[in-house]
């Protein structure tokens, strides 16, 4: 049971990897790598937890009272802003593959073309 | 390389690393049997150090802040490219486009939710250093804010009130104020990006030293950038 968090991050990698690799569409794949970044969250706010502690914010809680990790949190909020750039400039880049080849199938994306 | 094929190597791959990965999580403490001493050392003593309360910000802004300078950088190069990528390739300017009357109660709803959203947006970048939110967090909000105008209601009416020559100019001062105030930091004869400003009292708007103002540069860059990778993809819809 006490594993089950980083079970779950292991299982979001996993299956984003598996949805990247098998996808048939530019805009699925995008999504599915989101998947696998948010079990990057997962890992990073499940390593941070303090049993019992509340959020690493000092407002209104009692002196003493147990928190959790800020540093993985604000780790976390670093890869949120990344994962959202990403996902903007290759969605970007789909837009522009399906302007220039009509499709969004990568398995037809074979050719390079000038 | 045939589908069946990549899959097949896929699975062979992946089952190595689910391996490796159990490993290296078997080796980790439980799950709430936090073994680090950074987090700990933070929640003692941020406070003091910093008087901002949420700690977070206060890691965000302040004890990595040279950290979230790279992150600003990051964002503004995404954008950087969203643009080109869609600029170039757009073989004419965007005509003035007869959008058609979007489903009545949706225009409702939008137009009462964007100026909540708004104002939503705004508290959150400006209680960032007393209470969960901040720059990134609230400069999200906010330019949902506008973004839903476009959806909702007219994307004529967005691109008037988000004209792109204006988002750029204040997505660049965003990122150029952080960085100013990270210079401020060694005309003070500080390290750089270290706070220069008063710390103030606990619990005000103001309190945390450069941290609110940081925030501020933070939330208008995030804003603006949000804004505009929205107005290219509208551009692109517009197209068609």
């Amino acid at each position: 049971m006490s594993y089950l968090p980083y079970a779950l991050a292991g299982w979001l990698f996993v299956v984003g990897l598996y949805g990247v690799v098998t996808s048939r569409n530019l805009i699925h794949l995008v999504m599915c790598l989101s998947v696998a970044q948010s079990g990057t969250y997962v890992l990073l706010l499940a390593i941070g937890y303090v049993k019992g502690g509340t959020a690493p914010i000092v407002n209104g809680v009692a002196l003493g009272t147990r928190m959790v990790d800020p540093v993985v949190q604000a780790l976390t909020l670093t890869d949120v802003v990344v994962s959202v750039t990403t996902l903007a400039l290759l969605l970007a880049i789909a837009v522009e593959v399906h302007k220039r080849t009509g499709t969004l199938d990568p398995d037809e994306l074979r050719e390079m073309r000038g | 390389m045939s589908r069946r094929a990549r899959t097949a190597l896929f699975l062979a791959g992946g089952a190595g690393l689910v391996a490796l990965l159990a490993w290296g999580f078997a080796g980790l403490p439980a799950f709430g049997d936090y073994h680090g001493v950074y987090g700990h050392l933070l929640n003692q003593r941020s406070l003091g150090q910093t008087h901002a309360m949420n700690t977070v910000v206060a890691v965000t802004f302040d004890y990595r802040g040279f950290d979230t300078l790279g992150e600003e950088f990051i964002l503004f190069a995404s954008v950087l490219g969203v643009a080109l990528l869609l600029r170039e390739a757009r073989s004419r300017p965007p005509e003035e486009v007869d959008v058609r009357e979007p489903f009545d109660p949706v225009r409702a709803t939008g137009t009462i939710a964007t100026p909540l959203f708004f104002l939503l947006g705004l508290f959150v970048i400006a209680h960032g250093n007393l209470t969960p939110g901040g720059g990134f967090q609230g400069g999200v909000v906010t330019a949902v804010a506008i973004v839903l105008i476009g959806l909702a209601a007219d994307r004529s009416v967005f691109h008037r009130l988000a004209p792109k020559p204006f988002a750029d100019l204040l997505e660049g001062i965003g990122v150029g104020a952080y960085a100013a105030i990270g210079v401020g930091g060694v005309a003070a004869g500080a390290a750089f990006l270290q706070s220069f400003d008063e710390r103030g009292k606990i619990g005000l708007l103001t309190s945390g030293g450069t941290i609110p103002l940081l925030n501020w540069a933070t939330g208008i860059e995030v804003t603006a950038a949000v804004v505009l990778i929205a107005s290219e993809f509208f551009e692109e819809l517009e197209e068609r």
